[in-house]
């Protein structure tokens, strides 16, 4: 990266693996979950995190010495649920069907824990590039685990990706469903996306061993 | 009817953690002692109670599309619900606050077992989802906002009181190491999810099928309560099971 100093970049890959918000952090787990039946709506819903967090992280950076420490919840608060409302009226405007399937999940990125964990942790103590990286990079690495639940759920409950028939068409039994291959139902019901994050927890876990936490 | 009807519903069936996985981060964060899941659950309870049937009268007052028709005609035909996100977190912020500082002033005993949970609950998403849930389905009446309140508060109180007693538990097993703490909690949610999907089957009746008694509340006290203790056996069972490997 010959833009970003050493530095710079270690601001936005650490999240990636090492110190993901979702994995390592436990932040922001709720809205990850529940939208990752299918692959699109999880890169939606990626996308628009990454937008939040990474503006968040900076008007929050901005401003971080003229709040007083005591309402800072709520001013933080303020500027989440104002970006989430342009998300949600941008969706709204150019992609009806998904923002109805997204349902109540755009509205609480206001809540999404990595959010106010960011602006808490980082943006009020740092300037707004760095805190605009930092943004970037803990809503990519909460982007990457979506995209993998998603991917997964999408490919093994229904045999698609994109809503493309990858596998073949299992009405008419072609591709894979002509050996007998059948979907596994289950994958798009919501408690296989805690055990797929489960399973992902496990997977890394056991490449870096210094992750391994106390029972 | 109705309201038994949306309480066992918004407790078993659209139960906040194992079928929308809102207040996971709390959920997981809080879950390692009983004794810290009992006073964040009845903190949820609280503030959901409280919360749920205000916004309702925003929603219903200031929000919908025609809302604000009591004003006079000319304010007819606004839409004001694309404000609905600020001004709910907007309410529940103030709501957390104002409820601290109430129970400390009138009930310390009380302040000191929730005091440290009552903020973390302004941005628990089980609480903003409390009422955009309440919203989209559009909740008829103040009367059932309150029960839906409530009743989806028990909810979250049952599935954090559950997870709390298996953590409990699960500290003497084996578990592979590279699942140890936040996989294998995972793991048990997905599994505990799938037991109570097996509640879904339980309002299909219709309205004159589903039959209640008159002690109604009573009931499902005792019953929730048992529910958790079995599904917390069940749990540690197929925990083991597993685990071995």
């Amino acid at each position: 990266m010959g833009l970003l100093s050493k530095k710079d970049s270690k601001l936005i890959l650490d999240p990636l693996a090492d110190n993901n918000p979702i994995t390592i952090q436990v932040l922001g787990i709720c809205s990850a979950l529940a939208i990752t039946a299918q692959l699109k709506p999880s890169i939606v819903m990626a996308i628009s995190v990454i937008f939040v967090l990474g503006v968040g992280n900076v008007v929050i950076s901005l401003m971080r010495n003229i709040i007083p420490s005591k309402i800072r919840i709520i001013v933080q608060l303020i500027v989440v649920a104002t970006l989430v409302i342009i998300v949600d009226q941008v969706l709204k405007a150019f992609a009806y069907t998904l923002s109805k399937e997204l349902s109540v999940f755009i509205g609480l990125i206001i809540t999404n824990c990595i959010i106010m964990g960011r602006f808490e942790a980082f943006a009020l103590g740092n300037g707004p590039w760095k805190s605009f990286l930092d943004g970037i990079g803990n809503a990519l690495g909460y982007g990457v685990i979506l995209i993998i639940v998603g991917f997964f759920r999408e490919l093994f409950g229904s045999g698609t990706l994109f809503g493309l028939k990858v596998l073949g068409d299992s009405v008419e039994k072609t591709g894979l469903y002509a050996i007998g291959y059948e979907n596994n139902g289950f994958m798009v019901l919501p408690p296989m996306a805690l055990i797929v994050v489960g399973i992902i927890i496990w997977v890394q876990r056991s490449k870096n061993k210094a992750l391994i936490e106390e029972n | 009817m109705e309201h038994v009807e949306l309480f066992f519903k918004s407790v078993f069936v659209d139960n906040m953690v194992f079928a929308y996985f809102l207040g996971m981060c709390s959920y997981l964060a809080v879950s390692k002692k009983v004794s810290t899941a009992v006073g964040l659950g009845a903190a949820v309870i609280f503030v959901l109670t409280v919360t749920v049937p205000l916004n309702w009268l925003l929603d219903q007052y200031i929000l919908q599309e025609g809302a604000l028709s009591w004003l006079g005609a000319e304010y007819a035909d606004y839409d004001l619900s694309f404000l609905s996100f600020i001004l709910f977190i907007a309410t529940i912020a103030t709501m957390v606050q104002l409820v601290e500082i109430v129970v400390e002033r009138f009930s310390p005993s009380l302040y000191n077992s929730l005091g440290i949970f009552l903020p973390l609950i302004a941005v628990n998403c089980a609480i903003l989802g409390g009422s955009l849930f309440m919203q989209s389905r559009e909740i008829e009446t103040f009367g059932l906002a309150l029960n839906y309140g409530f009743s989806s508060g028990i909810g979250w109180f049952l599935a954090i009181l559950a997870i709390a007693a298996i953590r409990e538990k699960i500290r003497y097993s084996n578990v592979p190491a590279p699942l140890r703490g936040l996989g294998i909690t995972f793991i048990i949610t997905g599994l505990m999810a799938i037991g109570f999907m097996s509640f879904g089957g339980m309002l299909t009746g219709g309205d004159e099928a589903a039959e209640t008694p008159e002690g109604g509340s009573a009931q499902v006290e005792t019953l929730s309560e048992e529910t958790s203790k079995e599904l917390a056996q069940n749990e540690t069972q197929e925990v083991s099971e597993i685990t071995p490997k």
